[in-house]
């Protein structure tokens, strides 16, 4: 499934999402629910960022797991990232979003990224008219 | 006495306007919060002004991105 697709699967099943970015390491946006491209990577440019600040804390407390997902709950609504391997989806929410289902939401929209398309159907093959050839010797 | 009585209601408004002010802003930092989740199963919760500010003033500029 394309990061498209993906999305669009994303806020057909989740109301709560508002806008959505995915992108890898580094801050490639791989799609984004934004119709401005470069407010989409300002929005990957930040949840980079605040990955950035989650690692520091993991590294500060001497954690041995790698960032998984995150959550940012403000007045104005919740802001979520969440990893799968090296992709990243970055998503905002209205106030108190149910948090669990959001991240659920998150990461099967990161693994659709990651199941091949379905093979589109092929419509099946027109059958000729049957032709009947006329026999020299057919009676009328 | 009078005097006295305004001076009470006076008193008592500014208290109760103050105590008012307090409770919510106590309550909306209270809502402001940032939970970081590690692959072995560990979480972190940021909620004391100092740790989740960075968090706190980057998700705000997200949510400003995305309005």
């Amino acid at each position: 499934m394309d990061a498209a697709a993906a999305l669009e699967r994303l806020r057909e099943i989740s109301s709560q999402v508002r806008a959505a970015v995915i992108f890898e390491r580094g801050g490639k946006v791989v799609g984004s629910t934004f119709a401005d491209e470069q407010r989409g990577k300002d929005v990957a440019d930040e949840a980079e960022a605040l990955l950035a600040e989650a690692e520091q804390r993991r590294d500060a407390a001497d954690r041995a797991g790698e960032f998984a997902q995150l959550e940012v709950a403000l007045q104005a609504g919740s802001v979520f990232v969440v990893r799968d391997g090296d992709r990243l989806i970055a998503a905002t929410t209205q106030p108190e979003a149910t948090v669990g289902l959001v991240f659920y939401d998150l990461k099967s929209c990161l693994r659709d990224l990651e199941t091949p398309a379905s093979p589109k159907k092929r419509a099946p093959a027109k059958r000729k008219p049957a032709t009947r050839a006329k026999r020299a010797d057919a009676k009328s | 006495m009078r005097s006295r009585n305004v001076l009470t209601g006076m008193l008592l408004g500014a208290g109760s306007l103050a105590g008012t002010l307090l409770f919510r802003r106590r309550l909306a930092r209270r809502r402001e919060r940032v939970d970081v989740y590690f692959g072995d199963g560990s979480m972190v919760s940021l909620a004391k002004p100092g740790e989740a500010e960075p968090f706190l003033r980057r998700a705000r500029r997200i949510l400003e991105l995305a309005a």
